[in-house]
């Protein structure tokens, strides 16, 4: 027997592996060369996160008490993946178009983002899954102790709590690593994915070759095993009709409604097409797996001595014919099985505690806090490692209370029948625009408390929660409210008994209170989206803003999204637009997709209570109740037409008053130019003249007050000469008549002589990352450093903070290198932001030194450069971005 | 076929297309009730069907069901990259 | 004698080139260098004489003779104005604001001398 020693290197060397595979896929995934982690086979693998170790080590334990009946576990998702595809693909799209999180994302989302729908979906959920958790946890622990058993001694209790402990640790470690990478749900985890697919694969060749050594290697063939089949105990059909077909009805619910299978059919799902090779190759994998379960139990019984634990056969078989190595294969699968239902398990349910729980409160406590507090990917990112700590840590709770028993064994379809009272309200939200929020109240409520009563209280046996009183005559003696035979609904089987009534009194309620209340409009726009999710994917308008808020919004963007993906959505926006700049009109459109974008992060409920904090009134605008009054498709049309019109006209109108604007104080400028240069010339003229006549005229002045009277003039003069420098240099850029000298270098060369020649002293911090300036890049070195020059000193002289800070970040995305520039003093006021780039124009009536020619030589030389230099609102402070074409693809490093 | 304004025949191609697509919306029902059939095997009465008999019809069916299904999704690429496929195949399409 | 010369100045080397003409020439210099509160440094000092730039940090010369003349006590008080700006209609707004003198930068020494002498009377 394979010693406990080599089982635990086998073990550790498997997680090494998965932990490599992992982080291999997120490796290639973030270079972008992703594709082949998008195949159609990865999706239908990771699908079989459906088969945990209650399928691997529980079919065959279920086969050897009931028979058949295993089978319909995996009968029901294949039916639905084959025949009501239609189904699983409207979700998806759905999910896609609205970029959902999770399952409580999509209900609440549904009935006008609605979080608290989405708490009682999250609360559900939890509760369901937790056992669930706790049963793979006692799965690794007894085949672990399997393993331990020497002949005549059993494991001692601790043992098997600190191997569960252990193992629940590595788990949430392994999903904190690689589930929360990047905040973005919609992002997909690659590396979970790849890894799952990997355990998947596992799972089925350790399946299928225990199956086909128990047939072949044991049993002596097809035929003799088909015949010790009908001899033994389980020889003939004996399936209790209702279990067959309730229990069919059950997994294909469950299917649609576990939320870990929620994760891996629509979230994680790449492309819709994907779903195509699903549809058929997921049966198949389920009709693999579920294959040989029925030989391996006859055998099991046949050939281990009587009372031992059917669940184990697929590691004890193995083990008592000596084959260690394939018992230890077995023990892979079983160990993949268990842990890739927690590691998804514990995403799913976190992504939805702390989008709907941790978060709304976080933002209730804050305030205002979206539009002035700190960096929230910290606190949703912190959120979220915290549930799947406490997820899996909620799962080894449950584990050590129950004991680890039989009881837990059965815990699998009460779960399953919990998380199935989500259909009604799923489906009738995605075929039905009357479903209402109230309606989907009712039915998850009244099925909720019904899957308590019937099933999950009574699950912990007699006398646990429920007394044996309550369980045989109901709770006060009411006997029609036994929790197996409510409204005197008798010698049915329990499981069916309460699947039954909580699903008709959820779908029922769900339905009747529809029916007779009325949606708010939100819930009628949600509704009338997710219904026609298919005919149009451009979503009616949900906000009205000002152009204030375009700020304040782009500030809190780059809190959720990270600062270079929000920049790229509202400079993409406002290019889109037509205008320039970060800063677009905060149009309904846009709102409407900045809101898409931010619940990708945080959930549809709250990314719309952080817009409406900022714009304000999250009501819906007159022209959408219009819209969903008067449903008919050409009035819609015909109307969101002449609304794209008016906004074209109040866009047009809108640049045409910027350039007008512009104009205006650009002759203004203009007018003023000569009269500048006038000023910015006489000044140092003055003082020439005023001490070269001082001295000449003066008799008797001391050599230390000639030599001083002589170095201003020297220095005044000096003033003149580079003013003069400026100017030509201006007017030589301007008319394009400069000559370039392009060699190769890197940035970082530019920046650090840059930072060498225009800092004096140091009052000014300057903070840098050197490893991102290795960008190697083709260009005027001189010139380039020319523009970082003047940035620093603009610094310098204008950050008006106690502890002048100057950050210079670089960054590449899309064939650009951009140099930001951020200081910490109190930027440049909106008015002017268009303006500081033009000839003499000085943040207020400053003489700090320049003439104000600074940035409109930097503008110039960028232009000539292939690049552009922009302020950049939004940062904290003066910001401005040069970017530069990214002329090599390949970085010095 | 609702769209009675059509040309009356359909080329070949494009009749084969639509048997193909009444054979997908037939599958699922069909494929319920046969894996419904089991209930009708035990009686009270004690005499019921040999288990490897049943292994056989259930894992036959659920073959011929993917085999059934990957046919079918092979032959209708354009299904699902173009949701808004002039004639959709699957009956949840009808329902808007 | 020895009349004070009030310098509103924000250039350094130019208050410093006045200073150092006025002072040798037997005048109390004091200087000032914004625009913000020039008036209320004005009305402090009491000088009897003041010498105005026009381009001052924080408000125009041309706003602060404004005040200076609206008010009783400074209404009458001698006022040089300096601009560094040579055109027509600089000179123009230097006598609607009320200054008693403009002169254009670069001045010559023996200008400002002479002007400050007529002006104040010294």
């Amino acid at each position: 027997m394979a010693s406990l020693n080599v089982l635990i290197a086998v073990c550790l060397s498997y997680v090494a592996v998965l932990f490599t595979v992992a982080f291999m896929a997120e490796r290639v995934a973030m270079r972008g060369q992703a594709h082949w982690l998008r195949s159609p086979l990865v999706y239908t693998l990771s699908l079989s996160i459906y088969c945990t170790a209650w399928t691997f080590y529980g079919a065959v334990g279920y086969a050897a008490r009931s028979g058949l009946e295993y089978l319909t576990i995996y009968i029901g998702p294949s039916l639905v993946m084959i025949g009501w595809l239609w189904l699983v693909r409207k979700m998806v799209r759905i999910g896609r178009s609205q970029r959902i999180t999770s399952i409580a994302d999509l209900i609440s989302s549904r009935y006008g983002k609605s979080n608290a729908l989405g708490v009682c979906v999250t609360l559900l959920a939890v509760i369901g899954t937790t056992p669930y958790i706790a049963l793979q946890l006692q799965s690794v622990v007894e085949s672990f102790s399997i393993f331990a058993a020497e002949p005549g001694f059993r494991p001692r209790p601790e043992e098997n709590v600190s191997t569960a402990l252990w193992v629940a640790a590595g788990l949430a470690f392994f999903t904190v690593l690689f589930g929360t990478r990047n905040l973005d749900v919609n992002e997909r985890h690659h590396g979970v994915v790849m890894a799952i697919a990997v355990e998947a694969v596992v799972k089925l060749i350790a399946l299928l070759a225990v199956g086909i050594f128990v047939v072949w290697g044991v049993g002596g063939g097809l035929a003799a095993t088909m015949e010790r089949i009908d001899a033994s105990s389980l020889g003939y059909w004996h399936t209790d009709g209702s279990r067959w077909g309730g229990l069919i009805f059950l997994s294909a619910a469950a299917f649609l409604c576990l939320p870990r299978m929620f994760q891996v059919l629509v979230v994680e799902n790449d492309m819709e097409a994907h779903l195509r090779t699903a549809s058929w190759a997921f049966p198949a994998y389920l009709m693999l797996m579920s294959l040989f379960v029925v030989p391996i139990a006859v055998v099991g019984l046949d050939l281990m001595p009587a009372g031992s634990n059917p669940d184990l056969f697929v590691l004890t078989v193995p083990l008592s014919q000596g084959r260690d190595g394939l018992a230890m294969l077995s023990f892979l699968g079983g160990f993949s099985s268990a842990t890739s239902m927690v590691i998804v398990a514990s995403i799913a349910l976190s992504t939805m505690v702390s989008n709907h729980i941790v978060m709304p409160i976080w933002l209730r406590l804050t305030g205002d806090g979206a539009s002035i507090s700190g960096d929230v990917r910290h606190v949703v990112m912190l959120a979220r490692r915290v549930s799947i700590v406490g997820v899996v840590l909620l799962g080894y709770v449950y584990y050590r209370i129950s004991g680890g028993g039989t009881a837990l064994a059965a815990i699998g379809l009460i779960s399953f029948s919990g998380v199935a009272q989500f259909l009604p309200v799923l489906v009738g939200g995605i075929l039905w625009r009357g479903a209402t929020r109230i309606g989907a109240f009712a039915g998850l409520g009244v099925g909720a408390v019904m899957w308590f009563w019937c099933l999950f209280l009574p699950s912990f046996g007699a006398d646990v929660i429920l007394s044996a009183g309550v369980l045989a005559e109901g709770p006060f003696g009411v006997s029609w409210l036994r929790p197996h035979g409510l409204f005197g609904l008798d010698g049915v089987d329990p499981l069916v008994h309460g699947v039954f009534w909580s699903m008709l009194f959820n779908a029922g309620a769900f339905f009747v209170v529809s029916i007779f209340t009325f949606p708010s409009p939100m819930e009628r726009l949600q509704g009338a989206q997710f219904v026609n999710v298919f005919n149009h994917s451009r979503a009616p308008q949900g906000w009205q803003g000002g152009r204030a808020q375009a700020e304040d919004l782009m500030i809190m963007a780059q809190r959720i999204l990270g600062p270079s993906d929000a920049q790229a959505l509202f400079h993409d926006e406002a290019r889109r637009q037509g205008l320039a700049g970060y800063l677009p009109d905060p149009t309904a459109d846009f709102l409407q997709r900045l809101e898409r974008e931010l619940a990708g992060s945080v959930g549809a409920a709250t990314a719309h209570a952080m817009v409406g904090q900022i714009v304000g009134g999250t009501g819906v605008s007159v022209q959408e109740l219009m819209a969903v009054a008067d449903e008919s498709a050409q009035m819609m049309e015909y109307s969101s037409q002449l609304e794209a019109k008016s906004e074209e006209l109040t866009r047009t109108a809108r640049q045409l008053r910027e350039v007008n604007e512009k104009l205006t104080q650009i002759s203004v400028q203009k007018d003023a130019f000569l009269s500048q240069i006038s000023h910015e010339l006489r000044t140092p003229m003055t003082s020439v003249r005023a001490f070269s006549e001082i001295l000449r005229d003066t008799d008797g002045l001391t050599p230390e007050e000639r030599g001083r009277y002589a170095s201003i003039i020297h220095d005044e003069a000096i003033r003149l000469t580079r003013l003069l420098d400026d100017l030509l240099d201006l007017s030589v850029l301007e008319n394009g008549q400069v000559s370039l000298n392009f060699r190769r270098g890197t940035l970082e060369e530019a920046l650090s002589h840059a930072v060498s020649a225009g800092r004096q002293g140091d009052r000014l911090a300057i903070r840098r990352d050197r490893g991102d300036e290795l960008v190697e890049i083709e260009t005027d070195m001189d010139r380039l450093s020319q523009v970082f020059i003047n940035l620093i000193a603009n610094a310098q002289k204008y950050c008006d903070a106690e502890a002048p800070v100057l950050r210079i970040v670089v960054r590449r995305r899309d064939g650009t290198v951009s140099v930001d520039f951020i200081d910490n003093g109190s930027g440049v006021e909106q008015d002017m932001q268009g303006l500081i780039f033009e000839k003499f124009s000085r943040v207020g009536h400053h003489k700090a030194g320049g003439a104000g020619l600074g940035l409109a030589i930097c503008r110039e030389i960028m232009a000539r450069l292939g690049g552009t230099i922009t302020y950049l609102p939004g940062q904290g402070g003066a910001a401005f971005r040069v970017t530069l074409p990214d002329r090599s693809a390949m970085a010095a490093q | 076929m609702p769209d009675a304004p059509g040309p009356l025949f359909y080329e070949r191609r494009t009749y084969r297309r639509r048997r193909l697509a009444d054979l997908s919306r037939l599958l699922p029902v069909a494929g319920l009730i046969l894996m419904l059939v089991p209930l009708f095997w035990g009686d009270s009465s004690g005499s019921t069907v040999p288990m490897s008999l049943a292994i056989l019809y259930i894992f036959g069916l659920w073959f011929a069901l993917v085999i059934a299904g990957a046919l079918l999704s092979l032959n209708r690429p354009e299904e699902l990259i173009d949701p808004q496929a002039p004639r959709s195949p699957l009956p949840g399409e009808e329902r808007r | 004698m020895s009349k004070t010369v009030l310098v509103i100045e924000d250039e350094p080397n130019i208050i410093e080139a006045i200073g150092f003409i006025l002072s040798r020439d037997g005048w109390r210099v004091a200087v000032h260098s914004n625009g913000v509160d020039a008036v209320e440094t004005v009305r402090r000092r009491a000088p009897d004489l003041v010498i105005l730039d026009v381009m001052l940090p924080g408000r125009s010369g041309y706003d602060i003779l404004r005040d200076l003349r609206a008010e009783s006590g400074t209404a009458d008080l001698p006022i040089l104005l300096l601009t560094a700006r040579g055109q027509s209609r600089d000179r123009e707004m230097a006598e609607a604001s009320g200054a008693s003198r403009f002169m254009t930068k670069p001045f010559s020494n023996a200008e400002v001398l002479e002007a400050v002498r007529d002006l104040a009377g010294g």
